[in-house]
């Protein structure tokens, strides 16, 4: 589904000066498998899914990115989200005065009609945003508010999987989708993502804690150190990092 | 490259040919000789057989016109008008009224439907006099009666049977001085008076014609009535003038919208709109106006220079001003309310977008005279390209003006780093028990908001269009509903160039 190839990137800033952030990331992410990114903070995870979804504030200075088979490095971003390339933001945007159904509405038809597909009728539209906000526990009235406007970090993070619902992407990306959520918003949220899991749906999760990945139980877990995935293993490798912290790989990178 | 960045440099390829309804209709015009002296007054008072006084008051205006001096306190600038060097009246040949289809010109009719005027109004033209009211019985969309002023001259007026079963009167200025000679004579200039300012004496002494809209006592007029102005004779000064009376207790809602053809001669507009509001009185005035705002240097756009003013006559009275201005080189326009009677209200809706060079100076002026009278004013501004836009609005409350209130809002949207908003608000408050409150903001578009609409499929320009519009929503859903969609359009059109 996800192919990254020794990728690197730094900001795109006037000068030559800028440090690279990325500094040569490999990642393959199977169809249908959930892979987990943990890494201490400022390491490029944030940065991995911008460049992965096309944010033009980086430049990519090396390697791809393939999706299904398709290099995309150069790609727009709207047309990786017409493939089905869904980024759920650490820190989700504020789009005052457009309610987060119209917003979502244009957005679903932008990316079918990238497709080649015709727009989905309004009803079909608000019955599946019905179903779905039941699912997270949303209420009508928080559908009807402006996108992220006015919401507490958990209601934001809890609305950002409400879109990848809605939008049904083959690939998502989940940036520290667990922080700002309480035991229970946690719960909810990994229900849904659950819920979502397909045998062509695969998924990335960014992640600092061990919590959201025992409700996940990701296929394959990444540490992430100074801009290189630095080692791979199974669920149990989580488990280690909690327990032992990022010093390791910190030591190792410097 | 950072989107804004990208935005920046698209704005400065901005071409005129974004404009859409930049054409000409070919059609035989009947002019005033050019210029404009004493002589040219009688010959517009003449052709639309005026009676004496009108003739007179129009001299007035001309007389005093002469005295005054054209102001340049506005931000704005521009190479000086040459008044002497322009038609002051054109009327389409054989224009007044069409008794069937066949009579209408081929190239009006083609000139509607460029225009996009929607098909109802189009079908109101096409089916002249009698099919009107069977189109309009047919059809369950909301009424909308079109009195189209093509260039100085109405051409067609519709739903008039049904308006005069409501005791509405809504006809051109020309015909109402015909028919009702006492209102016009009680009521123009009673608002905007003859002198009030440079372009307003003008326009009382050169007006080609405009509308007139008296609802009596008790009626709420059963349709929104729409009038489309379009410019069409190349260097023939427009001089619209609209007079609107709400009487006791009436209610009414007035669509305006316009766009032009476009040239390659700077165009003057100066227009008056005259609304008066008697005792729990409503007037709704809506505005969309797209006219040309030249190429991508500024030449040859049209210059906007407007007096709309309302008169809150009595008491418990409203008016509502809502105005999406996008077109122009210039723009001069401060559309005000006088809150006269106790308890009046005055509100104040605006979006304006300016792209290219074109220069807006705009804002509105609301005067408390009477006790617990209210004022609300939503201004929002988009600056895209080098464009630069000025909000200048008044509040002023009156000694006498117990309890009055007044709430201001005023938002700058900037796109790209080589436009400029300025906001100037004058408070002038000789009573202490009144309460004014101001808000403003200026923004920049923001690079986060358009990844995030990007990432979630939706294209650069559609991104900038949603957020624009969500930027305006206060005032666009102060618009008719019909209006609020065209309004939105529209704005998604005028900053097309601002983008890839
Ligand atoms: N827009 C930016 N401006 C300045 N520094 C940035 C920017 N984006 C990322 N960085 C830097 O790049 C590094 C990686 O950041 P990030 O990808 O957000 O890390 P993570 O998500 O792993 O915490 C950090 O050192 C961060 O400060
Ligand atoms: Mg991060």
């Amino acid at each position: 589904m996800l192919k990254i190839t020794d990728l690197r990137a730094r900001l795109d800033a006037e000068d030559d000066a800028a440090i690279e952030i990325l500094k040569g990331v490999n990642l393959d992410i199977p169809a249908g498998e959930v892979h987990a990114i943990m890494g201490p903070n400022g390491c490029g995870k944030s940065t991995l899914s911008y460049v992965a979804a096309g944010h033009d504030g980086y430049e990519v200075t090396g390697g791809s990115i393939a999706f299904e088979g398709e290099d995309i490095t150069e790609a727009e971003p709207e047309e990786r989200a017409a493939k089905g390339l869904f980024l759920s933001f650490q820190y989700p945007v504020e789009i005052p005065g457009v309610p987060t159904l119209t917003f979502l509405k244009e957005a679903a038809n932008a990316q079918r009609k990238a497709r080649g597909e015709g727009p989905i009728s309004a009803p079909e539209f608000m019955k599946l945003a019905r179903e779905n906000a039941a699912k997270l526990g949303i209420s009508n009235d928080m559908l009807k508010r402006p996108v992220n406007v006015g919401f507490s970090g958990g209601e934001k993070k809890r609305m950002e999987i409400f879109q990848a619902m809605m939008l049904a992407p083959k690939l998502l990306i989940l940036d520290e989708t667990d922080s700002g959520l309480d035991i229970d918003a946690l719960r909810i949220v990994a229900d849904g993502v659950n819920a979502m899991r397909a045998p062509d749906r695969s998924m990335l999760v960014i992640t600092h804690y061990q919590r959201l990945l025992q409700y996940l139980k990701p296929d394959v877990v990444h540490v992430m150190s100074a801009g290189r995935i630095v080692e791979s293993g199974g669920p149990e490798l989580a488990e280690q990092l909690e327990a032992e912290g990022y010093d390791k790989y910190a030591t190792e990178a410097a | 490259m950072p989107a804004v960045k990208e935005t920046i440099e698209d704005v400065k390829q901005l071409e005129s040919d974004k404009y859409k309804y930049g054409f000409t209709t070919e059609i035989e015009q009947e002019f005033a000789p050019k210029g404009l002296n004493e002589d040219t007054v009688r010959f517009i008072s003449a052709k639309k057989n005026e009676p004496e006084w009108m003739l007179e008051w129009r001299l007035d205006a001309f007389r005093r016109w002469q005295q005054m001096e054209e102001p340049n306190w506005a931000k704005v600038g521009y190479p000086p008008i040459d008044y002497q060097d322009a038609y002051y009246y054109a009327a389409p040949k054989n224009a007044a009224k069409y008794k069937s289809l066949d009579e209408v010109p081929k190239e009006l009719l083609e000139t509607y439907e460029k225009l996009g005027i929607p098909l109802r109004e189009a079908e109101v033209l096409l089916g002249v006099e009698g099919a009107a009211e069977t189109a309009a019985a047919a059809r369950e969309t909301p009424k909308v009666a079109v009195d189209a002023v093509f260039d100085s001259v109405s051409v067609a007026t519709t739903f008039k049977k049904e308006l005069e079963k409501a005791g509405v009167i809504f006809m051109s200025i020309s015909e109402a001085l015909q028919e009702h000679p006492e209102l016009i004579r009680k009521y123009l200039g009673s608002v905007v008076p003859v002198s009030d300012n440079f372009f307003a004496t003008l326009n009382a002494a050169v007006f080609s014609d405009g509308s007139f809209v008296y609802v009596p006592k008790g009626v709420r007029c059963p349709m929104e009535l729409s009038t489309y102005f379009r410019m069409n004779a190349q260097g023939t000064g427009q001089f619209e003038r609209t007079l609107i009376i709400a009487d006791e207790g009436a209610y009414v809602s007035y669509l305006e919208g316009c766009t032009a053809p476009m040239r390659d001669e700077n165009q003057l507009h100066a227009a008056v709109v005259e609304l008066v509001a008697m005792d729990d009185a409503e007037i709704k005035y809506s505005t969309v106006q797209n006219w040309w705002p030249g190429d991508a240097d500024g030449k040859g756009g049209v210059y906007n220079f407007v007096t709309k003013r309302a008169d809150c006559r009595g008491r418990n009275s409203k008016v509502s001003w809502t105005q999406v201005e996008t077109g122009s080189a210039i723009t001069w326009k401060y559309p005000s309310c006088i809150l006269r009677g106790d308890g009046s209200q005055g509100e104040f809706y605006s979006i304006a977008v300016s792209n290219g060079r074109q220069q807006a100076d705009t804002g509105t002026k609301m005067i408390h005279l009477g006790k617990n009278t209210r004022s609300r004013i939503i201004a929002k501004g988009i600056a895209a390209g080098r464009s630069d836009q000025t909000y200048r609005g008044l509040v002023s409350i009156h000694a006498k003006a117990d309890g009055a209130r007044n709430f201001t809002q005023c938002d700058s949207l900037l796109i790209g780093d080589q436009c400029g908003a300025h906001t100037v608000p004058y408070i002038e408050a000789k009573n202490p028990r009144a309460t004014l409150e101001h808000e403003a903001t200026t923004s920049k578009l923001s690079d986060d908001q358009l990844f995030y609409a990007r990432q979630r499929g939706l294209d650069e320009e559609a991104a900038v269009a949603l957020l624009v519009n969500g930027f305006c929503r206060d005032v666009l859903q102060e618009l008719p509903m019909e209006f609020a969609v065209e309004a939105q359009k529209l704005l998604a059109v005028s900053l097309e160039g601002s983008v890839g």
